[in-house]
């Protein structure tokens, strides 16, 4: 399995996502310019300019016809996939962390960081179908968690929202209400900063990764804790294979000690394990810096990892990757 | 604060209860008298001791007997000849002299109080001057003032003691009887102390004990592994026991900072050091000798820290640890201090000097015992600029006599390695080249069980090679030497003894270009480890020296501590945080380089096998053994079997059951999954497609037109 690196970007890699497909992929990084990449032979396609900031997540629709990015220059963007033009623009007191789009597309969560007297809140934007017709009111707004939410996310049928941030906590939310459904257990939950947040592909489950050197998998709908990974690194990014029972960690030492030490104890590698038996059972080296992205091919064939050092690596399995026996 | 309490706990219970904990002194926090909140405190006697010396608040203040008795004209003299001699010690408080006149006759009492500033001084002023000769007929009695009420609860008739029933006490030897043969290991991280099996068979430590402030610093086996040492603020204690870690016995020593055990694990030396009361003094070093059995001390020796620095060299502030080495072999019965221009050997049975005097060596730098019997080798160096030459010789004690000694010329340094059955004892010779620009590298090698101990002369081939590490074979005739110049030295294996030449020592060979820089010697021989520390990342070879062949090369990055256990089956290695922050843990490997498990360990500090004492077996019994190794083999090998049977069983059934909850969830998600399905189309505008459903891959041809030209083509 020879990797494919895509050079594109200047500054550390935030986010990466594939379209339903799986032909093209999406991703996001510090420099201002999201951009979009054959998934296959990682040409790429184009950029969408416009942020003036650090571009933290994004999502495509169910149709690959429209983007949505948050970005640290306090705006959400909508944008064409196809002819790269901006559709609308949210805007936000704060730094946009967070976005994902509903099941039909309608609802889009966005959370925004604390910032000045701006305490960190959950945004749910109504996408019109037709652009002209969008407009920038919220339709609920949730707040309450302590310090920056990393990730929001849709449950089954739009009824609820899942956050997780900083404070270690997952929340489960009512869409209907706003009103706090449920928060994960202390004793089973993460002991640091939460950095990711990964759905399954039928949305059933979610897999966290924390600092605190754990990956953990929840039920979706009632928030059981169901496995746990153990490591020894940071986890800054998870993803499952929709294919295989497997699962990816990704991370490494904090960013700023990675000058410090020889690049074998950063940690860099990509972690692969059994998603069932919670053991690792193998790893992906390449990146310099940690791992901040991670997104699983919607094929389960291939994958990419985007890092602190400003690459991708996009990697097609080989074919005695489906038939590992453990 | 006796004990350290989880101020992380403290703090959010403080958060809690809405309290800035930022806002309080703790030490300002006074508990009432009598009450301990339930918290027992371990240190009840030793508390009380203390209590004792300072009920009276007279500790600092001694009192001098046998002085002259004088009358009232003669009484300013003696008082200024007794302040005299007791200011030379420390500060004598204001009015703090006071020698009582009998009112009847108008005469001293032959005796006064001296009241110092801090009872170290009085303490101090006490051992010095008891026994100080005034006169020809007056020799001082000095007491501390609070042990006179000790003295006098003395009762006047002799009580016959209470004989306590006997108590038969613990195997403290029990652990020796696993059945699965196992070693046992301490290790400490963060605040925890836990002792485990190696359990190589199912790859995994199994816990024995694990106590959260066990030690206040450190803990250490003693040398056979009967007990477990741990250091505290109040002294030191020992833990043993059958089944788990009781404590056995303490020994009271306040501010303890070093302990050492003799071989035999008889004795316990403790060494603390003190500030002084004066700034420009050195610090005062106490250490006592514990019986480790009934706690006694056996000896005490105080003295300011310039007595016990020998050379300057390492240790803490200027002490090199241990002070006193033990000599003799496993029975304890001597040790030794190196001073200035002598050697004090001690004996156990009085605990004092042998022959009541020190052995007078003029300039001696370092001694070491012969690890197995009562010898000392002992390190001169030239005096008078090369007139006297540099020599090493041999002292047997307890005669004093010198056995061998040989002359060395133009010598910097020599560095002694004992084998490890006394049989040889090699030096390490530093000398200088003619220019005396550089220094270069030979070892002088003692035959010392052979007749008139023949020395033999072993230079290297490259002479400019350094010398990175030697070290003997436990228990055999071969050592090994890691020299060269480069980045990456050579490790070179002599043998004392080989079949051609008995009484020569030959090369085996030469391994070329390694990156190590230390050696590790399976205790039972045979094996050994070049290990690449520090400046290689923890680069390990396992080399098997009778075959002369490398077993394996592995790495455990940034290891900083390689230790083998005590019977030569597997190897420890550990990174700690004293050296390194990241990734610290511990790897258990097998004696031929097969890592068997890791363990992660944040905040890992100390590994430490539990040592084992010597094998009853006798040499020709053990050969034996190793010759018919095949047949005493043969029942653990159908041991390892059937637990490795066993534990692919167990493996499998849990790997089913983990396996069988998963497609409860995963079935129950389809299900729900299923249930939605309708209501998810509603959400999509009645698109039906689900992600089940397979899009079709359609083949769309685009045509394009670029340019359009007209021409006109003559017809003809």
């Amino acid at each position: 399995m020879r990797p494919i690196l895509m050079k594109g970007h200047e500054r550390p890699l935030t986010f990466l996502k594939y379209n339903r497909e799986g032909d093209l992929l999406f991703s996001c990084a510090k420099d201002h310019t999201p951009t979009v990449w054959f998934a296959d032979d990682g040409e790429r396609l184009g950029t969408y300019r416009g942020h003036n900031g650090a571009v933290w997540s994004c999502d495509v629709s169910r149709d690959s016809m429209m983007l949505i990015t948050a970005s640290a220059d306090q705006t959400a963007k909508l944008w064409n996939v196809q002819t790269g033009a901006q559709l609308f623009t949210f805007n936000f007191d704060s730094p946009a962390r967070s976005v994902d789009l509903s099941v039909g597309d309608n609802l889009a969560v966005i959370t925004t960081d604390p910032f000045m007297a701006f305490t960190s809140a959950i945004h749910v934007k109504r996408i019109a179908s037709d652009s002209s017709e969008q407009i920038g009111d919220s339709v609920l707004v949730l707040k309450g968690p302590q310090g920056r939410i990393n990730r929001a996310v849709w449950g089954p049928l739009n009824r609820t929202i899942i956050s997780a941030g900083e404070d270690s906590i997952i929340r489960r939310w009512d869409t209907e209400t706003g009103k706090l459904l449920q928060e994960s257990e202390p004793e089973v939950g993460h002991k640091k900063q939460i950095t990711s947040l990964t759905k399954s592909a039928d949305c059933s489950h979610f897999i966290t990764g924390s600092l605190d050197k754990s990956a953990k998998l929840w039920d979706i709908r009632d928030l059981s804790l169901i496995k746990t990974y153990l490591t020894e690194r940071p986890v800054n990014a998870v993803t499952m294979s929709p294919l295989l029972d497997h699962v990816v960690l990704g991370g490494g030492q904090d960013a700023s000690a990675v000058t410090t030490t020889d690049h074998r104890a950063g940690k860099f590698e990509a972690k692969f394990f059994d998603k069932i038996l919670q053991e690792e059972i193998g790893g992906v080296k390449g990146h310099f810096g940690p791992i901040n992205a991670l997104a699983f091919n919607p094929d389960g064939k291939s994958f990419s990892s985007g890092g602190e050092d400003g690459y991708v690596r996009l990697h097609h399995f080989d074919p005695d990757y489906f038939s590992i026996k453990i | 604060m006796a004990d350290i309490i989880n101020m992380k706990d403290a703090e959010a219970l403080a958060a809690e209860w809405g309290i800035d904990t930022s806002q309080i002194d703790f030490d300002s926090i006074e508990l009432p008298p009598g009450e301990d909140f339930g918290i027992i405190s371990d240190d009840e006697d030793v508390y009380q001791e203390e209590q004792l010396d300072s009920d009276t608040g007279f500790g600092n203040v001694i009192v001098v007997d046998n002085l002259p008795v004088v009358p009232l004209e003669k009484f300013e003299k003696l008082e200024g000849v007794v302040r005299k001699i007791y200011t030379q010690i420390g500060v004598i408080k204001e009015d703090g002299l006071w020698m009582p006149v009998d009112s009847k006759t108008n005469k001293t009492l032959g005796y006064c109080f001296i009241e110092y500033n801090t009872p170290q001084e009085a303490e101090l002023a006490k051992e010095k001057t008891n026994g100080y000769r005034l006169d020809k007929s007056h020799f001082f009695a000095v007491n501390m003032f609070d042990d006179f009420d000790r003295f006098m609860r003395v009762p006047d008739e002799w009580v016959a003691p209470e004989i306590k029933p006997y108590v038969p006490g613990e195997n403290l030897q029990h652990w020796l009887t696993d059945e699965k043969a196992r070693d046992q290991f301490v290790i400490r991280a963060g605040t925890d102390t836990e002792v485990f099996w190696n359990d190589a068979r199912h790859l995994k430590p199994d816990p024995v004990y694990k106590r959260t402030y066990w030690t206040e610093s450190y803990v250490q086996w003693s040398p056979l592994g009967t007990y477990l040492a741990t250091v505290h603020r109040q002294g030191a204690a020992v833990w043993g026991g059958a089944t788990t870690f009781n404590r056995l016995m303490r020994y009271a020593h306040p501010q303890v900072k070093l302990i050492d055990f003799s071989p035999g694990e008889k004795y316990l030396v403790t060494y603390s050091s003190h500030e002084p009361s004066n700034p420009r003094d050195a610090n005062r070093v106490v250490i006592n000798i514990f019986d480790v059995r009934t706690g006694k001390v056996m000896r005490d020796f105080k003295g300011s820290a310039d007595e016990f620095a020998i050379g300057g060299a390492g240790g803490v502030t200027g002490v090199s640890w241990p002070v006193f080495r033990w000599g003799g072999g496993k029975d304890d019965k001597y040790f030794a201090k190196l001073g200035k221009n002598m050697i004090s050997v001690y004996e156990t049975e009085t605990f004092s000097l042998i022959d009541k005097k020190s052995m007078k060596i003029e300039n001696v730098m370092d001694f070491t015992w012969s690890p197995a019997d009562p010898i000392i080798a002992l390190f001169v160096p030239e005096l008078g600029g090369g007139n006297q030459p540099a020599r090493v010789s041999l002292v047997q004690i307890p005669g004093k006599q010198e056995l061998r000694q040989k002359n060395l010329f133009s010598v910097s340094d020599c560095k002694m390695y004992w084998q490890s059955c006394g049989d040889y004892l090699a030096v390490k010779v530093d000398r200088y080249t003619k220019t005396k620009k550089s220094t270069y590298t030979g070892f002088e090698l003692f035959r010392i069980k052979e007749r008139d101990i023949p020395i033999e002369v072993l230079e290297l081939e490259n002479k400019n090679d350094k010398i990175i590490a030697f070290a003997w074979e436990p228990k055999g005739h071969r050592f090994a030497v890691i020299h060269g110049d480069g980045p990456r030295p050579d490790v070179s294996f002599y043998s004392m003894k080989t079949a051609q030449h008995s009484g020569r020592v030959s090369k085996l060979t030469t391994l070329k270009g390694k990156q190590a820089n230390a050696l590790f010697w399976s205790p039972s021989g045979h094996y050994v480890i070049l290990a690449g520390m520090k400046g290689f990342n923890g680069q390990l070879e396992f080399y098997n020296v009778d075959e002369l062949e490398t077993m394996a090369t592995a790495e455990h990055f940034m290891a900083t501590d390689v230790d083998w256990d005590p019977t030569g089956r597997y190897v420890a290695t550990a990174v700690t945080s004293v050296h390194h922050e990241m990734e610290n843990g511990f790897n258990i490997w097998s004696f031929n380089g097969k890592l068997l498990y890791r363990t992660l360990k944040d905040h890992f500090f100390q590994y430490q096998w539990r040592p084992r004492p010597p094998s009853f077996l006798s040499a020709e019994k053990e050969e034996e053994i190793a010759k018919n190794l095949k047949k005493y083999s043969k029942k653990y090998e159908a041991e390892d079997q059937d637990v490795s049977l066993l534990l692919s069983e167990q493996d499998r059934e849990k790997r089913r059951l983990l396996k069988k909850e998963w497609e409860d969830w995963v079935n129950r998600w389809q299900r729900l999954h299923e249930e939605e399905k309708l209501e998810r189309q509603k959400l999509r505008d009645g698109e039906a497609s689900d992600e089940e459903e397979e899009y079709e891959a359609k083949e769309v041809e685009v045509e394009e037109v670029l340019d359009v030209s007209e021409e006109v083509v003559s017809f003809e």
